[in-house]
């Protein structure tokens, strides 16, 4: 942010975010190449997301219970690859908002401001709704749009291809459903 | 040499996750605005991204499997698990507004409501580890497939499904184009 008064709009037409999709995707696929050979570790989030899980719940719940419990059991909290592997996309996102200019606290998106308002407390409650959702989803699931969609996906696994032909169709009926227009 | 292991191994970690994040967030998809105009038809950059990195990276992680070079890491297609999981997923992937790597780079870029969703997707992963042992013996059995790739499932070479995938790729990005020129 290089000017004192801060106009949205503005700094996101001005952002250099604007690379095509189509060098993005071709970056994560030679990324993926990458660490394939050079870590044996493919692309994947949700797995090491359960494992700080574990250790979030170890206050509430009691470090025998996380430890007795079977799912904590194998995906145990530590500072693995999986969960340094987090800690560097977050980095990552930092890093280009910051090169690009385009680093700002942002608590309602435009798109849901145009249908439900600038309610923060709305958002909120419906983004931590949905991140219960999607993370149940994701582990029922075992992997979510990295590690079944892209990974699975490029390896040609079934479950991969099985999870993105599920998803997509119940995300659109989902959004459809969700920014219908309003009724009079 | 290959793969890397120990404390390179974690170092690594956070050099190739910050390239994915940073990766996500170049590519306008750590935006909920982005996303959610996905599941709306408006806007088709996820499917490009996913699209494009599938097929870059599939053609090369199989090259390099063949080569000796990678090892395959296919989950296992338990197909009660990912088609419910998967349709969670579709669900609160489109109420978050994003995805758990994207919100991973969302938060690097400053969303303080990926952040309220992030806590949801923790929530999210307490509550799956503590219905495992429900869900490993009522649900993870049906369907279960095993390991298995599209080339077993079509019987078909993994040429043969990447020139499918690559020519209905390029088909349906031509499409995107025209239209997206014409309406410009």
């Amino acid at each position: 942010m290089s000017t004192a008064t801060f106009d949205h709009a503005r700094a996101h037409s001005a952002a250099r975010i604007d690379w095509t999709p189509y060098l993005i995707g071709a970056g994560i696929g030679v990324l993926s190449w990458i660490v394939f050979v050079v870590v044996n570790n493919p692309i994947g989030i949700t797995t090491a997301l359960s494992q700080v899980s574990g250790a979030v719940a170890t206050p509430v719940l009691g470090a025998d219970a996380v430890a007795a419990n079977k799912y904590w059991a194998k995906n145990a909290f530590k500072l693995d690859y999986g969960t340094l592997f987090l800690v560097g996309t977050l980095f990552g996102g930092f890093l280009s908002a910051l090169m690009a200019g385009t680093l700002r606290a942002e608590s309602v998106p435009t798109v849901w401001a145009e249908r439900f308002g600038p309610s923060v407390a709305k958002r909120y409650a419906v983004a931590f709704l949905g991140g219960i959702i999607a993370m149940f989803g994701a582990r029922l699931a075992n992997g979510c749009t990295s590690g079944n969609g892209i990974t699975g996906g490029l390896q040609l696994a079934l479950s991969g291809w099985v999870f993105l032909a599920v998803m997509f169709p119940v995300g659109i009926a989902t959004a459809f459903l969700l920014f219908r227009p309003r009724s009079a | 040499m290959f793969p890397v292991t120990g404390t390179a191994a974690l170092v690594l970690a956070v050099v190739f996750g910050a390239a994915f994040g940073f990766l996500l967030h170049r590519g306008r998809v750590a935006d909920y605005n982005t996303i959610v105009r996905q599941f709306l038809f408006q806007d088709f950059t996820v499917l490009k991204i996913m699209l494009t990195a599938i097929i870059v990276g599939g053609v090369g992680v199989f090259a390099l499997v063949q080569a000796g070079h990678a090892q395959f890491h296919i989950k296992p297609a338990d197909l009660l698990a990912i088609t419910l999981g998967a349709a969670l997923f579709g669900v609160g992937m489109v109420l978050y507004g994003y995805c758990p790597g994207t919100a991973l780079a969302a938060i690097g870029g400053g969303s303080l409501h990926a952040l309220v969703g992030a806590l949801g997707m923790l929530l999210g992963g307490i509550l799956y580890a503590l219905s495992f042992d429900w869900v490993s013996a009522n649900i993870l059995p049906v369907g279960a497939m095993g390991k298995v790739q599209l080339t077993q499932v079509f019987g078909l070479g993994a040429p043969a499904i990447f020139i499918a995938l690559i020519a209905i790729a390029l088909g349906f990005f031509a499409i995107l184009e025209m239209t997206a020129r014409r309406r410009a």
